[in-house]
């Protein structure tokens, strides 16, 4: 079954008087396993796209459908719950809580689940989601006393804490030097490979070729949809 | 329950972390609880010390003041007392609601033992004065009915004055002087303390009226009068009997005011009573200003802190925190705060209390339901004040709210 299925998504902005239609049109599936690389300049509407596929944003008209259920008309909360279960956030600023460790970063989804779970259980998912980025051992560094890879698989592992369907990255590797990128994709298609459906956002080629697909957005529409002919293997740092 | 206990923590770390900012905020509210406690307690206390006071006194205890004459139509007072001795003897005789009565006589004086002197008050008083006042006489004898016909030269002296003119000696059957004439001193009074206005009651000598009208003031108008109703339900009878039977002996036609004015110890317990109340509603409301003004700092820093951390909240929203879990997040971070400066405001205000009552000796009194009450109150401005920032914080877009920088 298709993990994202949209169909005809439309979303309009009002910039003062004039209307920007963010995305005009979109219909796009996405299987569960898949490894989509977003591509598109700025203002394309890639980003518009992964807010509505993240379920922070509704959109305008248009349905979509997340792991076969219509979430397109959902309100706050029930959109909360979604994100919360079904889909990991992996950001370009990382966006993890300063001053706060590393284990604990890791575990904040878990404190807005529904199902209520003791801290000894949660740290304990939390300690084997850090040890699935390679990060055992650093669970009580905080984010300043981390390097920007490090910080970024710490988010990944916190969006991995729930077991969502879905992960989704908004220029994971934005931050990052080539090779630390290389290191971040390499987890993604670790990840990929263990069954998770991935997308990732990038204007980077190189970081494109990492993925199974690349759909590219202009002005709001889908211009390209490709699968990657030489796929990029990552050096696996991930044991 | 999970979930609120996780959330509680987050709120007290954010506290933790901001300690200088989280204390500052809190001695707002601190100030204002320890104000509010250290005011009711003040008076809290006077009104128990005046209700103590009133009791002691007796209350089916009245007081007849001569006064009011009217003359020509101007109501004014003459100065000149309306009250004689065969007044009081018509109110004892005749008055079935009055258990005892004493005339009054006062005049200050100087009053003299060996080389030491003493100014103080002379009461003239009749026989029954002691059960008038009750108030009885702990060493010695009170004087009798033929002392007072004799207009004798004898007194019964207040502990203070014993204590300045005749310390470490026996007072009975000393001899001390008042405007040059010897009195006898063959009694001294129980310890009485302070009155309602703060008087010390026990500075006072208490001799025959007769003694005093004659001897010391030269004069046959009796000050006041003194009496007690047979029972606490009696006042109104008695008062109602005393000037029904004052009226008719001094003539006054019906519509006529008055020569002379009845007060019972309820009327003036009331008037104290009202008098203190007022002063402590008034120094509550302005230390509940200072509670307010805490409050409103509470709100202030909650708005910035909500402003500081938008970031945060948004990274909380994308993972799944809906509005509700934030809104907690900041009520209870703005609660802490609260609750925390009220729970050091209540330790601070029993504290200064304490010192006002050992350090300026007032009666200070502190009720667990005014503790209570203060505590309640903060907690309250907490969640007034703390909810329009939560609320602000609850409802952010989580996509602005990333974006923020």
């Amino acid at each position: 079954m298709d993990v994202i299925r949209t169909e005809d998504l439309v979303k309009v902005y009002l910039m003062g008087e004039v209307e920007v239609r963010a995305l005009d049109g979109v219909s796009l599936s996405i299987g569960a396993g898949d490894f989509v690389a977003v591509m598109g300049p700025s203002g394309s509407g890639k980003s518009t796209f992964m807010n509505i596929v993240g379920c922070l944003d509704r959109p305008t008209s248009g349905r979509y459908f997340l792991d076969g259920v219509d979430v397109s008309g959902l309100g706050r909360d029930a959109r909360a719950e979604i994100r919360n279960g079904k889909v990991g956030f992996v950001f370009q600023s990382f966006n993890l809580l300063a001053r706060t460790s590393a284990l604990e970063n890791v575990e904040l989804p878990l404190v807005y689940s529904a199902d209520a779970q003791s801290s000894r259980q949660r740290e304990e998912k939390a300690r084997r989601c850090l040890r699935v980025v390679g990060l055992s051992g650093r669970e009580d560094h905080q984010p300043s006393q981390l390097s920007g890879g490090q910080q970024q698989r710490v988010a990944i592992a916190r969006a991995l804490i729930n077991e969502p369907k879905l992960i989704l990255a908004d220029e994971p590797t934005g931050n990052l030097d080539t090779k630390t990128s290389e290191e971040v994709m390499g987890v993604f298609q670790s990840l990929n490979d263990e069954g998770k459906t991935i997308v990732v956002i990038t204007h980077e080629t190189e970081i494109a070729e990492y993925a199974k697909r690349i759909v590219v957005f202009r002005d709001g529409r889908v211009v390209e949809d490709r699968a990657v002919a030489h796929r990029r293997a990552a050096h696996r740092p991930v044991a | 329950m999970q979930k609120f206990l996780t959330i509680l923590k987050v709120g007290m770390k954010a506290i933790a972390r901001n300690k200088m900012r989280s204390a500052l905020t809190a001695l707002g509210i601190i100030i204002g609880v320890a104000c509010v406690i250290a005011m009711i307690g003040v008076g809290q206390g006077s009104q128990a010390a005046i209700q103590a006071q009133i009791s002691a006194l007796g209350s089916n205890f009245l007081m007849i003041f001569p006064g009011i004459a009217t003359q020509s139509g101007a109501r004014i007072f003459t100065g000149q007392s309306t009250l004689t001795e065969e007044d009081v003897a018509a109110v004892k005789a005749e008055c079935s609601a009055v258990a005892y009565v004493s005339p009054s006589s006062r005049t200050g004086a100087q009053v003299v033992a060996g080389n030491l002197n003493w100014g103080t008050q002379i009461q003239g008083v009749g026989v029954e004065w002691p059960l008038v006042r009750s108030w009885n006489v702990e060493k010695g004898v009170f004087f009798d009915e033929s002392e007072v016909r004799a207009a004798a030269k004898v007194c019964v002296l207040g502990t203070t004055v014993a204590n300045a003119l005749l310390e470490g000696q026996d007072p009975v059957g000393q001899t001390v002087r008042i405007k040059n004439f010897p009195f006898r001193v063959i009694g001294v009074l129980e310890e009485k303390g302070g009155s309602v206005m703060g008087q010390d009651q026990d500075d006072i000598v208490v001799a025959p009226y007769t003694t005093v009208m004659r001897l010391l003031k030269h004069s046959t108008k009796i000050d006041m009068l003194m009496a007690s109703a047979v029972s606490r339900g009696a006042v109104d009878e008695a008062q109602k009997e005393i000037e029904a039977l004052l009226r008719q002996r001094h003539r006054l036609q019906p519509g006529q005011d008055s020569d002379f004015m009845i007060r019972s110890q309820q009327e003036i317990a009331a008037t104290a009573d009202e008098t203190s109340r007022t002063l402590s509603v008034l120094l509550a409301s302005a230390a509940s200003i200072s509670l307010l003004v805490g409050g409103i700092g509470i709100m202030t820093i909650m708005l910035v802190s909500v402003t500081e951390r938008t970031r945060e909240i948004g990274i909380r929203m994308a993972i799944g925190a809906k509005g509700r879990d934030i809104l907690l997040q900041f009520l209870i971070e703005a609660l802490a705060l609260s609750i925390g400066g009220g729970a050091i405001g209540i330790a601070l205000g029993v504290g200064a209390s304490r010192f006002l009552a050992w350090k300026a000796h007032w009666p200070i009194m502190l009720s667990p339901a005014a503790i209570a009450l203060a505590f309640g109150f903060s907690a309250a401005i907490g969640i007034f004040f703390g909810f329009y920032p939560a609320r602000k914080a609850s409802q952010l877009d989580p996509i602005e709210a990333l974006r923020y920088e």
